[in-house]
């Protein structure tokens, strides 16, 4: 294996992966990946949920053998499998989900591990010495002395960034690394990414957001399938023409009806509850209202007392125009409130159980589906079969549709097992709707499919509550928006009377000057 | 070399593991008996004669199987609702002290009917027994393997003093033991001149009634759900703490039951020495059968089978007998290995 000899315009080719191949069972999730990066370049990769991207990551970090394929890091060919060998050769990955001990300083976060054990101490100096060096260079401002546990999630991003250019990484990976970040922050991590390029690193970009995608990109690669569909330099390439590669049809445009609201479904009065300070908040018929907020400010405290996991302790919870007295997730259930949980596998399903029994679980004592205490399984298999059939759900159209629903739900992609849910929930034609993050870590296709169903939902006459960090999400489907900061809720304003900075500012705490 | 989850793993692949493992354990503890100085396929020969070779050596086994079926069932019914019941022993005693203390207090009902009047107290007593840990759990998050286990100690320093005292039958010559209880309270045998007795017609109901309860009811599903994910399970409005509390006494009940079958089928009078650890090789017995009721029976008669047929094996061969316990543990251990294989795929790279 020689280097490649690299022409005078170009940079050093700093990865270079062919034929990758990886096989789980009967699928497919690399098919022959070829992939160059070179130093000082951003290369952006998409593609929807299950389309490879993490599978192809997890190999070039060294968690998976592929089956196929070889790696070259400037010029020298990789050990596969090994992600000491990764590291070695300069492969630096951040996680989407940061991975940092709370109670340390970011100095000791970032010096873990890189030290001989019997002389920690006495290379502190040096090391903290480094980091400032690195920090000033890349405009990575923090405190090293700060406990990572006092610090926004923004500022541990950079930690750990931080944490793998200490080790010398010269090929820097980012999953989905503007999941965590408010819009504020946006602008100064993509300065640090280029920076960071500036200096001659190589970057590789995993993201699901198009115009992140667009903007900051130098060049684009599409994965479906497991497949490269498309290649090009970014700026050539129209994002029309991106999102269709990457769901492989034409996407339809969210076309969203205005109704005359109706009654009021759904109502807090000055509730009260952990974080939450007297939040007030009004849902009506055929109305959809958008909770904008950056994550950790409330959502999940607001989600769980409107689903009945827990009670407030102060304050009124009205449905359908009367006092609520008895707050619990099965009362809940039983006055027919349609619930999409945050989170699929802890909440929203039982992995292990089968699409049966994952159907049926909040109503299979109703006398439809057993009676004596006896399950009628007839009934709830030809119902859950028409219904997880209505919503499109992967794996029952064709065979035995009894064999087909004992399948364990958790061997679905994460958009089905949205369906799965979507098909308990809205079967009944609830009148109130609660979504938390519907279509958090859905691909394209998926968040389309949710976005219809919920505007049906309401077409049809319910009032629904669209928890939501995705703020494109929340400006093309709500009819209200209000936002919530440190546990605190704004007002609900028309959504046409927002717009995407508006909101971003409210989410970071700004007060917005009223131009209505 | 490494370990690859499998998208879905065949019923065959399921089946054919314990067999495996059975056969590697055989293997594994050959060794053992190699270095005892026998010939490894005597002693296994022995073995499998003391088991199965005989009508005689079948009836035995199968007597031994009747607790350990119950006391499997009582295990995998609350571990499949996560309910660690570490407790069956103790339960077992329990079931076993009220049907001695309602057997022998001259109640006077045709046959079949004190039998089931006895049958239930022991249930009853055996449910209450994993109640209260049960109990605690759900309210006070107290751990039950901690509670179930050590209530054992409870229980049967509890029946030592009452056979010493209380209890004692004066007429049994000193020895710590209760009064016989009346003849009408006793099992049927099966089989005439063995000791195989009608338990084993309870014990099959048990584990066929287990089965279709935790397949075609309302509180097997609710079992399940709350075992896979409580949080989930209490999310979609399933009372969590109920189903605990009620699994709890299904399967201490069940625990009572071989207990009482012990009891009625076998010596008619409570000792100290009923059960050699019947409520722990239920732990056995349960993991084995992958908490699958049916498969409960199954690996109940495969151990009883050891058990007796080490006997066996001992006497003609001079093999200590305690090599059935390695050869139980070695199948599990074994089973662990196998059911990972057959659930992961192993690659060489």
């Amino acid at each position: 294996m020689t280097v490649n000899p690299s022409p005078p315009s170009e940079a050093p080719l700093a990865l270079k992966v062919v034929g990758i191949s990886k096989r789980f069972g009967t699928l497919l999730a690399n098919d022959r990946i070829d992939l160059e990066l070179r130093a000082g370049e951003i290369l952006a990769i998409v593609g929807e949920n299950g389309a490879g991207k993490t599978t192809l990551m997890n190999i070039l970090f060294g968690h998976y053998v592929p089956d196929q394929g070889q790696v070259w890091v400037f010029g020298r060919p990789l050990k596969l499998g090994s992600p000491a060998a990764a590291l070695a050769a300069g492969i630096g990955m951040v996680h989407q989900h940061v991975v940092l001990a709370d109670n340390l300083s970011v100095l000791d976060n970032i010096l873990l591990g890189t030290q001989p054990l019997w002389h920690l101490w006495s290379r502190r100096q040096e090391g903290r010495q480094r980091i400032h060096t690195l920090a000033e260079e890349l405009g990575l401002t923090v405190d090293p002395d700060a406990l990572v546990g006092s610090l926004a999630l923004g500022e541990r991003q950079r930690v750990e960034i931080l944490k793998v250019l200490y080790r010398g990484a010269r090929i820097l990976i980012l999953d989905e690394p503007t999941a965590v970040l408010t819009p504020p922050e946006l602008e100064p991590f993509f300065q640090t990414l280029r920076q960071m390029a500036g200096r001659g690193l190589g970057i590789l970009l995993i993201s699901h957001k198009l115009q992140e995608v667009m903007r900051i990109s130098d060049r684009v690669m599409v994965l479906r399938a497991g497949r490269v569909v498309m290649t090009g330099k970014t700026a050539e390439i129209h994002p029309t023409a991106l999102a269709e590669a990457m769901v492989g049809q034409r996407l339809p445009a969210v076309v969203k009806d205005s109704f005359a609201p109706g009654k009021t479904v759904l109502a807090l009065q000055q509730v009260s509850c952990g974080v939450l300070e007297q939040v007030s908040l009004t849902v009506r018929r055929h109305e959809i209202v958008g909770i904008a907020g950056v994550a950790g400010n409330g959502q999940s405290t607001l989600a769980d007392l409107i689903c009945g996991a827990i009670r407030p302790h102060q304050g009124q919870f009205h449905l359908y125009g009367q006092v609520l007295r008895l707050i619990s997730p099965a009362e809940m259930v039983r006055h027919g409130m349609a619930r999409i949980p945050e989170d699929r596998h802890k909440t929203g399903l039982i992995g292990s159980l089968s699409l049966w029994e994952n159907w049926v679980i909040e109503r299979y004592r109703d006398p439809e589906f057993s009676r004596w205490g006896i399950l009628r399984h007839r009934q709830i298999y030809q119902q859950a079969h028409t219904w997880l059939q209505t919503y499109d759900v992967r794996g029952l159209q064709s065979g035995d549709p009894r064999q087909a629903l004992q399948m364990p739900v958790q061997l679905l992609s994460g958009g089905n097992m949205q369906k799965v849910i979507l098909a308990r929930e809205l079967c009944r034609d609830p009148q109130v709707i609660v979504a938390h993050q519907p279509t958090r870590g859905l691909d394209l296709g998926a968040v389309a499919y949710v976005h219809a169903q919920l505007l049906a939902a309401a077409r049809a006459g319910a009032g629904i509550l669209l928890i939501s960090e995705d703020l494109e999400e929340l400006l093309s489907l709500t009819d209200r928006i209000a936002v919530l900061y440190r546990g605190q809720l704004s007002p609900a304003v028309p959504t046409q009377a927002t717009t995407l900075t508006d909101l971003g500012l409210r989410m970071a705490g700004q007060e917005v000057a009223d131009a209505v | 070399m490494r370990f690859e989850p499998r998208a879905t793993v065949p019923l065959w692949l399921i089946l054919s593991a314990p067999i495996a493992a059975i056969i590697l354990a055989f293997l594994s503890c050959s060794l053992l008996i190699l270095w005892t100085g026998s010939p490894v396929w005597a002693a296994y020969g022995a073995l499998l004669r003391g088991a199965v070779g005989s009508p005689f050596a079948l009836s035995e086994t199968l007597t031994r199987a009747i607790p350990l079926i119950l006391t499997g069932l009582a295990v995998a019914v609350c571990f499949r609702a996560k309910l660690w019941n570490i407790g069956a022993e103790g339960q077992f005693y329990g079931g076993a002290l009220a049907a001695s203390l309602l057997g022998t207090a001259g109640l006077s009902l045709p046959r079949p009917g004190l039998v089931l009047v006895l049958l239930l107290a022991g249930w009853i007593a055996g449910g209450l027994l994993l109640w209260i840990p049960a109990w605690l759990k759900t309210q006070f998050q107290v751990d039950e393997v901690v509670t179930t286990l050590l209530l054992n100690f409870v229980i049967l320093l509890g029946i030592s003093y009452l056979l010493e005292g209380p209890l004692k039958d004066p007429l049994a010559l000193g020895w710590p033991q209760g009064r016989a209880l009346a003849e009408s309270a006793l099992l049927p045998r099966l089989i005439p001149r063995s000791r195989l007795h009608a338990g084993l017609i309870i014990a099959l109901l048990a584990a066929l009634g287990v089965w279709a309860l935790e397949r075609f009811t309302v509180w097997g599903l609710e079992m399940r759900a709350v075992g896979a994910n409580p949080e989930a399970a209490k999310f979609l409005g399933i009372p969590v703490q109920g189903v605990i509390l009620y699994t709890s006494l299904l399967g201490g009940g069940l625990a009572g039951l071989a207990g009482v079958c012990e009891l009625l089928g076998l010596k008619g009078y409570l000792t100290l020495d009923l059960s050699p650890g019947f409520g722990y090789t239920g732990i056995v017995v349960a993991l084995l059968a992958q908490l699958h009721p049916l498969g409960v029976v199954g690996a109940a008669v495969f151990i009883a089978g050891i058990y007796v047929g080490a006997d066996t094996m001992g006497r003609s061969l001079g093999v200590p007998t305690y090599l059935a316990d390695v050869i139980v543990a070695a199948a599990l251990l074994w089973m662990l290995v196998c059911m990972g294989l057959a659930r992961y795929r192993l690659r060489w790279d």
